[in-house]
């Protein structure tokens, strides 16, 4: 079973449900998919790390071969390449490595390099399997990052909890492809209902079965509640705002090892999401 | 034109927030907002009149004419992105396609053809005086950095006149956050006291030292974790930073934005910090040879 956890933005909780619901799981696999900025092994602080470099293949000029015919700067869409001053320059930054130049170039003066971009990190944090993608800074995209993660996770047989990028663009639709069920968090304010309606129809456009988690509720009114109530939306359940939990979770602690009541909390969540999840597989297998 | 732009890391850390209560304090003339992907910004500079909307096309996708197509697989053989499959004929994936052009190019019938394809929606407020650039990012493209591209080169187009432009920036580090970066005089960073906010904060600084910009630093909800703030402020002394500030966390807050307004339209002491914050960045904005 496959569990991605998103939402709009950053900021909205998104690694606190994902962590505490892998902890609540107990045998279970973590994987961090936000690549950007990597939080969840803050909290597991995993041990025995194994890390692998990730790295894109970006083209090699031969400049003694090359004749200067430019083929291959009119293919590359991207503007990664140009001849200037009777030298083909590649800009490695915007590459994306989609071999064309390689494919086009009639004296064979372009070859493949490797260039790392970032790496996967594998540890443990007691029956938790933490799994890290990180991007380097200044590198243009994860993709290749998260690819590597999830189809490797695709291979262990455990409930699996991926805890995606913010936002909805091609870096949060590559991690949600393969999930079961996406748990989608909100918080309660104008801009929360925004951004949960943009991942809400991110998920409708994937078909994915999906509900929603209600966090840092107060008492008033909750404009993310009223969206999905009008959208008939299913509400998962509802964190409340609670300066207890927002000190453990500034801290990096993890709530479900240190207290009984978010214990409960996030397994009843889990349970909900289990149920959901069979449900799903039932009615459209 | 000084260029001032907002940056956090991540989300949620109150950078619109922020971002909203500098505009209304500057009373800017020209402002925009660089998250294409989860705007918000217009949801509180309260703006009546109807923005200006214009298609921004990305790189195009490719399209397989089953007529021609002769099934020699080519084209799936040699796309890297695994655009292209097979389920009775060749199909491409508009969701996974980058518009790289190898499948036409391999192609031996040319059955395939590159179709433009909207990346999203730019859309500029104005009512002569004041400009606010915008936009949305269509769901499911990946042109993002591009978009952001085109939000201030629009804005800048608009107000050329305006002696300051407030930008609100895209969180992360990708490339979004890179044509954000690309141009600014100062770089403001709205820090979060958390573990997480400080790991962010340390990704985002190191970003913009790439760039050589004027970067400080300020503070958001410091007293939910006085500990981490005073690591975060620890941090700036030792980096050399400047350090312009601590906003409480406060309930005043979500209320305002809920009401569509900024924490300056109120009473609240997030307002009252922020306007110390708001000061202490525009002296290091204009002060003599910066930028
Ligand atoms: S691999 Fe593709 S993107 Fe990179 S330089 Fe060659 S044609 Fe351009
Ligand atoms: S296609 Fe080959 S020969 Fe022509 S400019 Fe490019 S590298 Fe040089
Ligand atoms: S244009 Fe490039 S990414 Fe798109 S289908 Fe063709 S080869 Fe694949
Ligand atoms: S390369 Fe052209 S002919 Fe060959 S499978 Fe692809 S679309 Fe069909």
């Amino acid at each position: 079973m496959r569990i991605a956890v998103l939402s709009g933005k950053g900021g909205t909780g998104k690694t606190l449900v994902s962590v505490n619901l892998a902890a609540a799981a107990k045998a279970s696999t973590y994987i961090d998919c936000d690549v950007e900025e990597p939080n969840g092994h803050l909290f597991f602080k995993p041990e025995g790390i194994q890390e692998e470099e990730i790295s894109v293949k970006i083209p090699k000029v031969d400049h003694e071969l090359c004749n200067g015919c430019r083929k291959c700067v009119d293919l590359c869409n991207f503007n990664a390449l140009a001849y200037i001053k009777n030298k083909l320059i590649v800009f490695d930054d915007v590459c994306h490595s989609c071999g064309g130049c390689i494919l086009v170039c009639p004296v064979r003066a372009l070859t493949e390099k490797a260039k790392v971009i970032g790496k996967v990190q594998k540890g443990v944090s007691g029956e938790v399997a933490v799994w890290t993608g990180v991007l380097n800074t200044g590198e243009a995209t994860g993709i290749p990052i998260i690819k590597k993660l999830l189809e490797e996770s695709s291979e262990v047989n455990k409930q699996t909890f991926i805890d995606c990028p913010p936002g909805s663009a091609c870096i949060v639709m590559e991690s949600i492809k393969d999930a079961d069920y996406c748990i989608l968090v909100a918080e309660p304010t104008l801009f929360g209902v925004h951004n949960l309606n943009m991942v809400y129809e991110l998920v409708k456009l994937f078909n994915k079965p999906f509900g929603v988690l209600l966090n840092k509720c107060l008492e008033g009114e909750n404009p993310a509640e009223k969206f999905c109530l009008e959208k008939n939306i299913k509400i998962l359940g509802r964190i409340p705002f609670d300066n207890e939990l927002g000190t453990l979770n500034s801290n990096a602690k993890i709530a479900v090892n240190r207290n009984e009541k978010y214990r409960e909390l996030f397994s009843s969540l889990l349970n909900k999401v289990t149920k959901e999840v069979q449900h799903e597989t039932t009615t459209n297998p | 034109m000084k260029q001032l732009l907002i940056l956090s890391g991540k989300g949620g850390t109150g950078k619109t927030t922020i971002a909203s209560a500098f505009i209304k304090l500057a009373d800017a003339k020209a402002y925009a907002d660089c998250d294409v992907d989860a705007p918000n910004l217009h949801l509180i500079t309260g703006w009546s009149v109807k923005p200006a909307k214009t298609d921004c096309y990305g790189l195009p996708k490719a399209e397989i004419d089953p007529e021609l197509c002769i099934k020699c697989d080519q084209c799936r053989q040699n796309c890297r992105f695994d655009a292209i499959s097979i389920d009775e004929k060749y199909k491409v994936d508009p969701f996974a396609c980058e518009g790289c052009g190898v499948c036409e190019y391999v192609c031996p019938v040319e059955a395939i053809t590159m179709k433009p394809a909207v990346a999203g929606e730019l859309m500029l407020y104005s009512d002569g005086e004041k400009v606010f650039s915008t936009a949305q990012l269509k769901m499911g493209s990946g042109t993002s950095g591009m978009l952001v591209n085109e939000v201030k080169k629009q804005m800048k187009a608009a107000a050329a006149d305006a002696e300051l432009a407030i930008i609100d920036g895209s969180p992360g580090i990708g490339c979004p956050v890179i044509a954000s970066l690309s141009g600014v005089d100062m770089v403001l960073i709205v820090a979060e006291p958390s573990i997480s906010g400080i790991s962010d904060m340390e990704r985002i600084i190191n970003t913009a030292a790439k760039f050589g910009t004027k970067t400080a630093v300020c503070i958001n909800k410091y007293d939910t974790n006085i500990e981490n703030t005073e690591k975060i402020e620890e941090f700036c002394k030792k980096q050399g930073l400047p350090f312009i500030g601590r906003i409480p966390f406060d309930l005043g807050a979500v209320k305002a934005i809920n009401n569509g307004q900024t924490i300056v339209d109120i009473d609240c002491t997030s307002g009252i910090a922020v306007k110390e914050v708001y000061h202490k960045t525009m002296n290091l904005l204009f002060e003599k040879g910066g930028g």
